[in-house]
């Protein structure tokens, strides 16, 4: 099957699509639809909450909010298995929550204190777990695609069974390296997903201001790379399509692209007032297409009473809170930390300075 | 009292402690080029540890474009031997992926010019997510390839990007002049942890020198060379620059200065405690290098040493490098823009003259 054919193509890369992929329809017991609405409401509480503490100065720099685009991350690792790696960019709390990585530890990044993920010294665009196979959090805008393809790289030579699944923007599917990277990972025919997270802004610019041609899933057809276009809004065809996707690598048939329909609600950063677009643009797709909404009424329809969602809430809730007074008096990096981690020490025997 | 304060605010702050040198050779040696030199160490370490991989543009089939990597493709097969598109962006953080993914890839550029195009990945990337990391991505890569003045190619192939990468914390950057430090330095730099940039020089590969017949030969990353004793200045260099400091050195004999020649072969962690040593018994300094004068190595290795034995300078330190200008393509004006034997001899005399006695 060629690309072309494979490849929904309809649309420009600036309209939501009203289709969902076609495919294997995969809906998941009840419970696993109860887990994956528990991951999306911790990552826009949590989203929530970092906005809050950075408007009280307690987070500094650059902060990116997924809030709109839970669904992306959580119908996709709701279809990952053990060992699979997860890499992505800067806007990464929610991808740091959908691959089990601990709250606390998460927001403590944020205030840069000493319990957080990288001891406070990588901030929220630099955070990273090797128990969680999620290897970052970069700051550079389609730096994170080669290092995707390497991550795949790595799978293959060592023989393992698992995908990398490599998220990227609209903004950086105008980078050079990703395409470098399409290339090679078709060429060597490797495991990894390309996710692109196209939630019709790269900053302030719409992605018709900025991307040529149509879809951005047709971004790979040159390499022969499958892709498709997908409603980022749909928890379950998010699902879908990851299984499809992944199931293509890991049978050895090369990487896989996964455009990604969503939004954003907030600015890119918090500095960001968002002018570039409409209040009702924003509130329309809050209204019709929130990705929370949407799975709390699946699972209304699957008879999940009001008390068991209210339950779910105040868990979730808890979590915040407790993540919050974690990260608000977690002590701040020790001076001697300053010096640390920038080179590691050196192991093989014949390479030890003799004292 | 205010010299004490500079010394312990230290501009840069090494993170490793000197290492101890190689133990002297006593066994029997081979001659080699640096070229052979480097392929041996790569395929032992390639036997050794069957995670090490090399790829890059021509490094397979056509056996490498200086031939550096041939016969690998023959012994080790395809799937460790890679081709690479010309991708260099690609391909460099393709390799720091890899390396994050507990796999030990030797980046080959098929010259440091076109590192350029993959700068970012090796700052950005391999060199930073260490510490962004609070420790837990280590990035045990290793990026080579000759850099410097190759002959008549102008200014977009013409370059030293020493201080380029030696500028940033989280880089070891490795420049040997001789086959046996290419060796036992490329190894060490495969066995490390850490990023490595392994700066080699097109004009050194065919050049032979003696290397010992030993296949765990392997020389510390961080520690200087004594070349040749000597008490009237000290002059240190690193790749290419060593040879034609040796040859200054000899014809400064003649002229009855005694110099003490220093190769660095590790550029970072620079081993500035055997510097200092040797300006505090000659109190003379000549640094050399290739690259451009502003903000160079030589630069630095002033700033350390002033830092730490000013009192012991009896003369301004003295900087060879190439001219401040891009590499020009004229035979002439090339010759004029790289530093030459006489330009060492001259400098080392200035540093002499008027203040000796």
């Amino acid at each position: 099957m060629t690309a072309k054919a494979e490849t929904k193509r309809k649309r420009g890369p600036g309209r939501p699509p009203k289709t969902v992929v076609s495919g294997v329809n995969d809906m998941p017991p009840t419970e696993n639809l109860v887990a994956m609405y528990k991951d999306m409401l911790l990552i826009r509480r949590f989203e929530e909450k970092a906005g809050q503490l950075y408007g009280m100065g307690q987070i500094g720099g650059f902060c990116h909010l997924y809030i709109g685009q839970e669904a992306v991350v959580v119908g996709l690792q709701s279809a990952s298995k053990p060992g699979d790696t997860v890499v992505t960019s800067y806007r990464d709390h929610g991808h740091m929550l959908a691959c089990g990585m601990d709250a606390d530890g998460v927001m403590a990044e944020l205030t840069g204190r000493e319990g957080g993920y990288s001891r406070g010294k990588g901030g929220s665009m630099h955070m990273f777990s090797r128990e969680k196979n999620f290897f970052g959090g970069h700051g550079i805008v389609g730096a994170q695609v080669p290092i995707g393809v390497g991550l795949a790289f790595s799978h293959k030579y060592k023989n393992e069974p698992n995908v990398c699944m490599t998220y990227l923007g609209d903004g950086a599917v105008n980078q050079g390296q990703v395409y470098e990277s399409f290339n090679m990972a078709a060429l060597w025919s490797l495991p990894v997903v390309f996710v692109i997270e196209n939630n019709q802004y790269g900053m302030g610019t719409k992605v018709t201001r900025a991307a040529a041609g149509r879809a951005l899933a047709d971004r790979g057809m040159a390499y022969g790379i499958l892709g498709k276009q997908v409603d980022g809004m749909d928890v379950l065809a998010v699902r879908t399509a990851a299984l499809e996707a992944l199931a293509h690598c890991r049978d050895g048939n090369g990487p896989y692209i996964l455009e990604m329909k969503t939004y954003r609600y907030r600015g890119h950063s918090m500095s960001d007032p968002a002018k570039y677009r409409t209040r009702e643009e924003v509130d329309a797709m809050r209204k019709q297409h929130d990705p929370i909404d949407q799975i709390r009424d699946l699972l209304k329809n699957q008879h999940v009473d009001d008390a068991r969602l209210k339950e779910i809430d105040s868990d979730v809730k808890a979590t915040v809170t407790k993540a919050t007074e974690f990260a608000q008096t977690s002590p701040e990096p020790d001076p001697s930390e300053l010096f640390t981690d920038i080179l590691l020490p050196l192991t093989d025997n014949k390479l030890v300075a003799k004292v | 009292m205010i010299r004490q304060h500079l010394a312990e605010t230290a501009s840069v702050a090494e993170t490793v402690s000197t290492p101890a040198a190689e133990t002297d050779w006593s066994g029997s040696s081979t001659s080699l080029t640096v070229r052979e030199s480097l392929r041996d160490a790569m395929a032992e370490e390639m036997r050794r540890d069957e995670n090490v991989f090399i790829m890059g543009e021509e490094v397979a089939e056509y056996q490498g474009a200086y031939k550096v990597t041939q016969g690998l493709l023959d012994e080790f097969g395809s799937k460790r031997v890679i081709d690479t598109p010309i991708t260099e962006q690609g391909f460099a953080g393709l390799g720091v992926g890899a390396a994050f993914g507990e796999l030990r890839p030797i980046v080959e550029f098929m010259t440091f010019n076109f590192a350029m195009q993959a700068i970012d990945q090796i700052i950005n990337s391999a060199a930073k997510t260490l510490y962004m990391s609070g420790g837990q991505m280590g990035c045990p890569i290793v990026f080579r390839g000759p850099n410097g003045a190759a002959s008549r190619v102008a200014a977009q192939h013409s370059q030293c990007f020493a201080s380029w990468y030696a500028h940033c914390p989280g880089l070891k950057v490795v420049a040997p002049y001789s086959a046996a430090d290419a060796k036992g330095l490329l190894k060490a730099a495969i066995r490390d942890p850490n990023p490595i940039i392994f700066l080699e020089h097109e004009v050194l590969y065919s050049q032979s020198f003696d290397v010992p017949d030993d296949d765990d030969w392997v020389v510390p990353i961080g520690k200087a060379n004594i070349l040749q004793s000597g008490s009237d200045v000290t002059i240190v260099a690193f790749s290419i620059m060593v040879g034609r400091a040796l040859e200054a050195a000899d014809r400064l004999a003649e002229q009855g200065i005694s110099a003490e020649v220093i190769d660095l072969r590790s550029i970072r962690p620079l081993d500035s405690a055997t510097i200092v040593e040797s300006v505090k018994k000659t109190s003379r300094l000549v640094t050399c290098e290739e690259g451009f004068p502003f903000a160079g190595i030589g630069a630095e290795i002033a700033m350390q040493v002033m830092e730490q034995a000013f009192d012991w300078l009896d003369a301004p330190i003295a900087r060879v490098t190439g001219k401040d200008v891009p590499m020009p393509y004229a035979a002439n004006l090339e010759a004029m823009a790289l530093p030459q034997i006489d330009d060492i001899v001259a400098a080392a005399r200035t540093t002499c003259d008027g203040f000796k006695g």
